[in-house]
């Protein structure tokens, strides 16, 4: 239980694995997310169910090697088990045929919105997908996107690949050039979320973004996660982890993933310097 | 009982208080004048047969006495710790009414670590196994009672754990000073004596459905207790370094936060740290952020000292600890410096009204107001049923409060499915809820019986 299948690296730093989970797999949905601990020390992190297989029992998960519990993770190989795996947690994606959907994905939250996309054009929406990553390289999970999507479009900060700019600047070309979709479905870094919500909002289309906040149970005990949204105090891991996007308080999310960033750095330090130890004695 | 002095005690997380000797718990049970009518018994949700323990620790005969205490607490050493003696068994003591009551507690205590000192376990008897199976949601005090109760029956019991830890409130929220997890893994491992399996990481709802359940078990036990914290409601409550006392504790107590950077989990440790409440939670929130390096704890309570929920021993050892209380004041909002980080507490005045449902005087705002400065805040005003099981299995009912409504025996309005601990009552105590899980194991234990005969009666038919 709770063993690596397969690892994959996808770009420097963002690694995808699969995880044998029967009870997890049985039940996924799309939208859904689990929270796992590398080991016993470990934190208690979110990951959203990029894939999953009923039949085989395994899950994915794709992640970006960010800080301890990341670099933990993205150390697990072939055959060695995650400590802790719990879900699948917060309310799957109400994928109904609202017509067109945007889908709209950034950075390490191309994968997340994959089995969106599927879910999507499998009940027979025209799924258009704007992926966008900082450079060309970190540029994940456009393949599979494709395969899933009826148009894509691609975006890098630098311009390395596809159209120079972010991904709500495409939102925006897109709704400017008379595009009328009938949902907005984002996932991605929050200031990202926070844009494209703005540009939805100003050309009237609903948009629904799902929330990344820290998490420490993902069951609703704690309150870690909490977010504002329509200035009410929401848990993102029961009654989200999806909110309509204008509604949420976007400035206050942000701040609130910063909280720890002191800690973290001093953790991930600690922790590359035991790494290096090693090598050293090696 | 004895206890470590507050100077030391708070530079770090272990027990506060240290147990009596054997010379100490003698003493103290010859005090026991054994009286025929037992009132202490009544007093004790789970029944320990309390003058026959202490009659053999003045006997010396601390084993029999352990054994004695095991027959009605699964979890000696935890109950012996976190339970409110002086408003259960000592209440009722005799001696009371004289003066200072026997310390049961400290008694009940002084021979369940008597036992582990000396790894004296309890034999367990050789017991016909049943062929039902019994689920039971949730390892906490309520779960681990109904567990053992049914797996001494002969039933063949699975616990569900949703963390990564079994135990509940007594892993995830009572601090290590006040409950050592030594003490409490100690004690779980019984249950796997027991032959009880415990699954953890399934959160039942989610990863499996109450009906998936009843497919395979004969009877479910929900004991899921409440733990979804209650909101203040008032502006600036998600300011960063606000805390719900449940994320403070989890991370403090489940996730060793106070261990990091050894433990990955961080904590903001705070210099000023405002606690918002006058429960045990709250005593226990603002012993931890002392222990965190605080030069200033507040607790801020609504009502006066008079009122409070917690019980005296906590409030005093926080006292001695250095916390400080401000009574009559509840916080009307929250301010923030520019990276959202809560810089204040704003308070309206209160002042003490006429009794309310509760019937402790209703605090009024005077209109008067103040603030304080802090840099952290913890949230400790209570706690909801939680809400997963009931949001996802409608066929249970509930109550206007989120609490799964019982009959006297613990019995759901879905048929085969009991609840009891916290899930029922809202805001319990450890030992309330083991009452309850040892009332819906009765329960179970009967209704099963004559669902037996009644099939057997069928089947010859």
């Amino acid at each position: 239980m709770n063993k690596v299948l397969s690892k994959k690296v996808l770009a420097s730093n963002v690694k995808e694995i699969d995880v044998y989970v029967p009870r997890i797999a049985r039940v996924a949905k799309p939208g859904q997310f689990v929270i796992v601990m590398p080991d016993e020390k470990g934190e208690r992190i979110p990951l959203t169910l990029v894939d999953w297989n009923s039949f085989e029992g395994w899950i994915r998960l794709v992640f970006l090697e960010i800080g301890v519990t990341t670099y933990k993770l993205g150390l697990k190989e072939v055959g060695e088990s995650l400590y802790y795996i719990v879900g699948p947690l917060g309310n799957p994606t109400y994928v109904g045929k609202f017509g067109t959907v945007i889908i709209v994905g950034g950075g390490v939250g191309i994968p997340a919105a994959y089995p969106i996309a599927r879910a999507f054009k499998e009940v027979g929406n025209y799924v258009i997908s704007i992926i966008g990553a900082r450079t060309s390289k970190l540029l994940i999970y456009e393949d599979r996107i494709r395969e899933v999507s009826n148009e894509v479009h691609v975006t890098t900060d630098d311009g390395s690949k596809g159209f120079k700019g972010f991904t709500s600047d495409m939102l925006a070309n897109l709704l400017e050039s008379g595009l009328k979709p009938d949902l907005i479905w984002m996932v991605g870094p929050a200031p990202m979320m926070k844009s494209c919500s703005a540009i939805a909002k100003k050309y009237g289309v609903k948009a629904v973004a799902s929330l990344n906040p820290i998490m420490v149970c993902g069951m609703g005990m704690c309150g870690a996660c909490r977010v504002t949204v329509a200035g009410r105090t929401r848990f993102a891991c029961f009654e989200g982890p999806e909110f309509d996007a204008d509604k949420v308080d976007w400035d206050e999310l942000i701040k609130r993933l910063n909280m720890y960033r002191k800690e973290e750095q001093e953790a991930l330090n600690r922790f590359r310097g035991a790494l290096a130890s090693i090598a050293m004695q090696r | 009982m004895p206890k470590r002095s507050p100077e030391e005690r708070i530079r770090d997380f272990n027990e506060v208080a240290l147990g009596y000797d054997e010379q100490m718990a003698v003493k103290e049970a010859s005090r026991c004048i054994q009286c025929p009518e037992a009132p202490c018994i009544k007093g004790c949700p789970v029944g320990i047969n309390i003058p026959k323990f202490i009659k053999f620790i003045r006997e010396r005969k601390f084993e029999e006495a352990y054994r004695v205490v095991k027959e009605g607490s699964p979890i000696p050493a935890i109950t012996g710790r976190v339970c409110p003696q002086e408003k259960q068994c000592e209440k009722y003591c005799t001696l009371a009414k004289l003066g200072q009551p026997i310390a049961i507690g400290a008694l009940e205590r002084f021979v369940a670590d008597w036992a582990k000192e000396r790894g004296v376990h309890v034999d367990l008897q050789q017991i016909d196994k049943r062929s039902e199976r019994v689920a039971v949601i949730g390892s906490g005090p309520a779960g681990i009672v109904f567990a053992t109760d049914l797996a001494k029956l002969g039933y063949d019991v699975t616990v569900f754990e949703a963390l990564h830890e079994a135990g509940g409130v007594l892993v995830y929220g009572i601090p290590e000073f006040r409950l050592p997890k030594k003490i409490v893994r100690e004690e779980l491992a019984y249950m796997k004596d027991l032959g009880i399996d415990i699954e953890l990481g399934i959160v039942v709802g989610k990863t499996v459905s109450i009906h998936e359940l009843l497919e395979e078990y004969h009877a479910i036990f929900i004991a899921t207790g409440a733990g979804h914290p209650r909101m203040l409601g008032v502006p600036g409550e998600n300011l960063n370094y606000i805390y719900t006392a449940n994320e403070f504790l989890t991370r403090v107590n489940l996730m060793k936060a106070y261990l990091f950077p050894e433990y990955d989990t961080p904590i903001h440790r705070g210099r000023r740290v405002a606690v918002i409440g006058g429960g045990n939670t709250a005593m226990d929130a603002a012993r931890a952020a002392l222990r965190l390096g605080a030069e200033e704890v507040y607790v801020l309570y609504r009502r006066t000292r008079e009122e409070m929920p917690a019980r005296r021993e906590e409030i005093d050892n926080a006292e001695e600890e250095g916390v400080k209380f401000i009574f009559l004041v509840q916080p009307t909002g929250f301010k923030g410096d520019s990276q959202g980080n809560v810089s204040d507490v704003l308070l309206m005045k209160m002042a003490l009204g006429e009794p309310d449902e509760s019937g402790r005087p209703r605090p009024i705002p005077t209109g008067e107001t103040t603030d304080i400065q802090v840099d952290v805040v913890i949230n400790a005003i209570g706690f909801h049923p939680n809400p997963v099981i009931p949001m996802t299995t409608p066929e249970i009912r509930t109550d206007n409060r989120g609490r799964i409504v019982v009959d006297s025996d613990g019995r759901t309005s879905m048929r085969r499915v009991y609840a009891g601990g916290d899930i029922v009552v809202g805001e319990g105590t450890v030992i309330e809820a083991m009452g309850w899980g040892r009332k819906a194991a009765l329960a179970v234990h009967k209704d099963l019986a004559i669902e037996k005969k009644l099939s057997i009666a069928v089947h010859k038919r």
